[in-house]
């Protein structure tokens, strides 16, 4: 799967409107454990109800940015580079890749490949993809990643892009589910076209409301697409795919209620699977207003609430605590040991004492728009910091235009993200000065200097502690709380397996569910 | 009859006024939307770069003023436009969606309007008998609950048994058989959330026309009590009675996106909620001039046939 950038804008028109909560109690199969240990078997007809879709998605691949929009894409399209349910990289179209000084990156395209129109794949192709969401007229959502690029060229059966500064990691972005590898005509893709050289071809599609398609007889994986055909289903109601599920309708749906879980177990028709991965919930402070500009403040509130209590009744369990740390525990780097941060009133007072103050009156902006859960999230909050004399107010702002009117406009706000496979897309998609989604609008010299230089550093013990250095930088100098990561929640019935290791990158399988399950 | 047609021509031109109203009042009220659809395309990973680019692309920057007359200036051809989100032709959009909408609005009303009918005049006949009492206390229990709450009622008695499905899918392959089948869910909830009003109107309609002397006249000529109501109470409470339906009738057309919702029935309310949240404005005003059409032409049907089902009316100086 793939991840990147699009953070947000991810699941945020689903979550407007079917209020999804991720949920429950325990985690009931972890990632990577064992679901089903059938080898894979060919056929059957997948149903999947997806909790988003519109009337207005596009075949456009920069516009992709809601789960159904990206599972669809999924099924049709491949791209440069797979993240395996491993999170490591593995080859898609591009067979393997090089580059000597990390600036110069060669991409061997993969011979024999063909679209379903029955085209041949050419890099030419893989350019005219590329360059869609390069350029000051693209209006890709993966334009930022293309900043730094300053040549992508064909040479001979490769792809050669030319970066203008190194970067260890440069792979990892070509893997972006924005990033399908489409057919180019004269250095163009066609962006209304379902044309892929993915595993299934589309048979018929009707924007928010249904896509069927067929296996593509000619893929080129002979180990994955195991389904004859694949139905997905938009059911923005979260009661609506529950029912979708227990009588049968579906084999699979995505962002279980929360409070069906222990029905859905009960009744024994269904498993669920609850994936931990990087995903994450925040409260952002904007680093230049009064009184968020002094660190002591965002410290005192940093200490001022229970983050395991959120987890417990916003996730019910369905998810871990973060210690305000973007980088989650599914990343190389993940700084485990780094010192947590407890509920402690009387480190929040200190904290005020050395700002200069004996109270603290702020106000949090939120709605539900913002994660499933939001607003409660900010008045169990709200309740703790009382005892360290903290006055938190809620202020519930509605769900729509949410992210217009709220998000980076007022000093103090909820949001989430979705996880990225690499330390350095989420340090510079929202934490880098001046970067277009840093919501707290915060510097900090050191870590920008770490930053880029842990992208060239190739020694990897030194990595880690770069990026180790960066996470506790945020964690205590940052402008963002982050009190939890939180799970993916599937529910499959009985009759579908998956890998011993299903990817926790992305929801349902990093989005590649289609072409990973199979029938037991 | 010539006064009908003066009549259904007079009413006519005030409904395309009705309509042109609205369109200015639905434009208006999407203009007050925060955010523009630049902005819900790219969501919240929009730049400043990639708004401005789309921005430019959507003709988003011409004034408000030059964007609706261009807009009416289509749709007095004809034309719709495109939908500015996908590109694609609104009435290729709506076309669809409009069908499975009138499918079921049609579907309720061919359950709905027979057992209302049959109900209220059974009821009014048996007025304050055991039957009259059930049937009202039950017309108005189901009228009482909102509407998601008789839809999940009925899904937990009729689907989770397997008897009918929680969903719909409708696909070109799907026979009118089929369809009925599995729709039969969505229309039952709206049979029940409208039989209420028009059985009710249907009994009281009739029950204010059997204290009147006619009936009397009718009753002492030793007619049956069901050939009183069917040949003389009847004729003359059809002009509430076709009102009411037309009333719901409309509500069928338009209020239902609750139970698309949760039937996941692919009609025009759903469709109407994605424009309005991704500000795609152009079928958000097609799908609210529709909706302001079917209200405008059911209430010209209900009037010119009350008006033929009561003579007085046609006379009148």
């Amino acid at each position: 799967m793939n991840s990147p950038m699009l953070p947000r804008g991810m699941s945020r028109r689903g979550l407007l409107k079917s209020g999804i909560a991720m949920t429950t109690a325990s985690l009931i199969l972890p990632a990577g454990m064992a679901m089903a240990q059938s080898e894979p078997k060919k056929g059957g007809v997948f149903r999947v109800g997806i909790g988003h879709g519109s009337s207005t998605d596009s075949y456009d691949p920069g516009l992709w940015d809601n789960l159904y929009a990206q599972t669809y894409a999924a099924a049709r399209h491949n791209q440069l580079i797979e993240i395996g349910a491993d999170g490591n990289l593995a080859p898609e179209i591009a067979e393997s890749w090089t580059s000597a000084d990390g600036m110069t990156w060669v991409f061997k395209i993969r011979e024999g490949v063909t679209f379903h129109s029955g085209k041949t794949l050419t890099p030419d192709d893989v350019v005219a993809s590329l360059n869609h969401h390069r350029g000051d007229a693209s209006t890709s959502a993966a334009k930022p990643y293309f900043d730094a690029v300053t040549d992508i060229k064909v040479d001979g059966p490769n792809v050669v892009i030319t970066i203008n500064a190194p970067n260890a990691d440069f792979p990892y972005l070509m893997s972006d589910y924005h990033l399908a590898i489409m057919p180019g005509t004269d250095g163009k893709i066609d962006v209304t076209s379902a044309d892929g050289c993915g595993g299934y071809m589309v048979d018929s599609y009707e924007a928010g409301i249904q896509a069927t398609l067929n296996r593509n007889p000619n893929y080129w994986k002979s180990d994955r697409a195991h389904f004859d055909q694949i139905v997905l289903l938009t059911i923005l109601d979260p009661a609506a795919r529950l029912n979708a599920l227990m009588t049968g309708e579906v084999d699979t749906i995505d962002q279980v209620d929360p409070a069906t879980i222990g029905l859905l177990e009960s009744r024994g028709v269904a498993k669920i699977l609850s994936i931990s991965g990087n995903a994450h919930y925040v409260f952002p402070m904007d680093s230049r207003a009064a009184p968020f500009n002094d660190n002591n403040v965002r410290l005192a509130l940093k200490y001022s609430f229970d983050r395991q209590e959120l987890v417990d009744k916003i996730l019910a369990g369905h998810g871990s605590v973060s210690n305000d740390n973007p980088i989650g525990p599914a990343s190389r780097y993940y700084y485990a040991e780094m010192e947590a941060k407890t509920y402690d009133p009387d480190k929040a007072k200190f904290h005020l004492k050395e700002a200069g103050m004996d109270t603290l009156e702020v106000t949090i902006s939120a709605a539900n728009a913002a994660f499933s859960g939001a607003v409660d999230a900010a008045v169990l909050m709200s309740e703790k910091a009382a005892a360290a004399g903290i006055k938190i107010t809620v202020d519930r702002e509605p769900d729509d235009g949410y992210w217009d009117n709220v998000w980076m406009k007022k000093p103090f706000v909820a949001s989430y993200w979705g996880g990225r496979p690499v330390e350095d897309q989420m340090f510079t998609t929202a934490y880098q000065t001046g970067a277009s989604w840093n919501e707290t609008f915060w510097s900090n010299e050191k870590f920008d200097g770490l930053l880029v230089a842990a992208r060239s550093e190739l020694d990897e013990a030194k990595r880690r502690e770069m990026y180790q250095e960066m996470q506790r930088i945020v964690s205590f100098e940052g402008s963002t709380i982050i009190p939890m990561y939180n799970n993916y929640v599937m529910a499959l019935s009985n009759a579908i397996a998956t890998p011993e290791k299903v990817s926790n990158n992305w929801n349902l399988d990093g989005f590649r569910c289609v072409e990973r399950w199979w029938f037991a | 009859m010539a006064d009908i047609w003066r009549m259904i021509g007079r009413r006519l031109l005030l409904g395309i006024l009705t309509l042109f109203v609205i369109s200015l009042v639905i434009f208006g009220a999407t203009e007050l939307l925060p955010g523009d659809l630049a902005r819900e395309l790219l969501g919240q990973s929009a730049t400043e770069e990639t708004l401005a680019a789309l921005r430019e692309q959507l003709g988003l920057n011409d004034p408000a003023p030059l964007r609706y007359l261009k807009w009416l200036m289509g749709v007095l051809q004809g034309d719709f436009g495109v939908s500015m989100a996908t590109q694609k032709p609104i009435a290729e959009l709506v076309g669809a969606r409009l069908g499975n909408t009138m499918f079921l609005a049609l579907y309720a009303a061919a359950l709905a309007i027979p057992l209302s009918l049959v109900l209220g005049i059974l009821a009014a006949l048996w007025r304050n008998s055991i039957f009259d009492r059930a049937s009202n206390a039950l017309a108005l229990t189901s009228i009482s609950f909102p509407e998601f709450f008789v839809a999940y009622i009925l899904v937990l008695w009729l689907a989770q048994t397997g008897i009918f499905p929680s969903m719909v899918r409708i696909t070109g392959s799907t026979t009118f058989g089929d369809r009925l089948y599995m729709s039969f869910l969505p229309a039952l909830t709206l049979t029940l959330v409208v039989t209420a009003h028009m059985m009710r109107m249907t009994r009281a309609a009739i029950i204010n026309l059997l204290a009147s002397p006619y009936i009397e006249m009718a009753r002492l000529k030793g007619m049956s009590p069901l050939r009183v109501v069917l040949r003389h109470a009847v004729p003359n409470a059809l002009a509430p009675i076709i009102n009411v339906v037309a009333l719901n009738l409309a509500y069928l057309i338009t209020g239902v996106v609750i139970v698309e919702v949760v039937f996941v029935y692919p009609g025009l309310g759903q469709l109407m909620v994605d424009a309005v949240t991704n500000r795609d404005i152009a079928v958000v005003q097609a799908i609210a001039l529709i909706f302001a059409t079917a209200y405008v032409l059911l209430n010209l049907i209900a009037d010119v046939m009350s008006t033929i089902t009561n003579p007085r009316l046609m006379h009148r100086r």
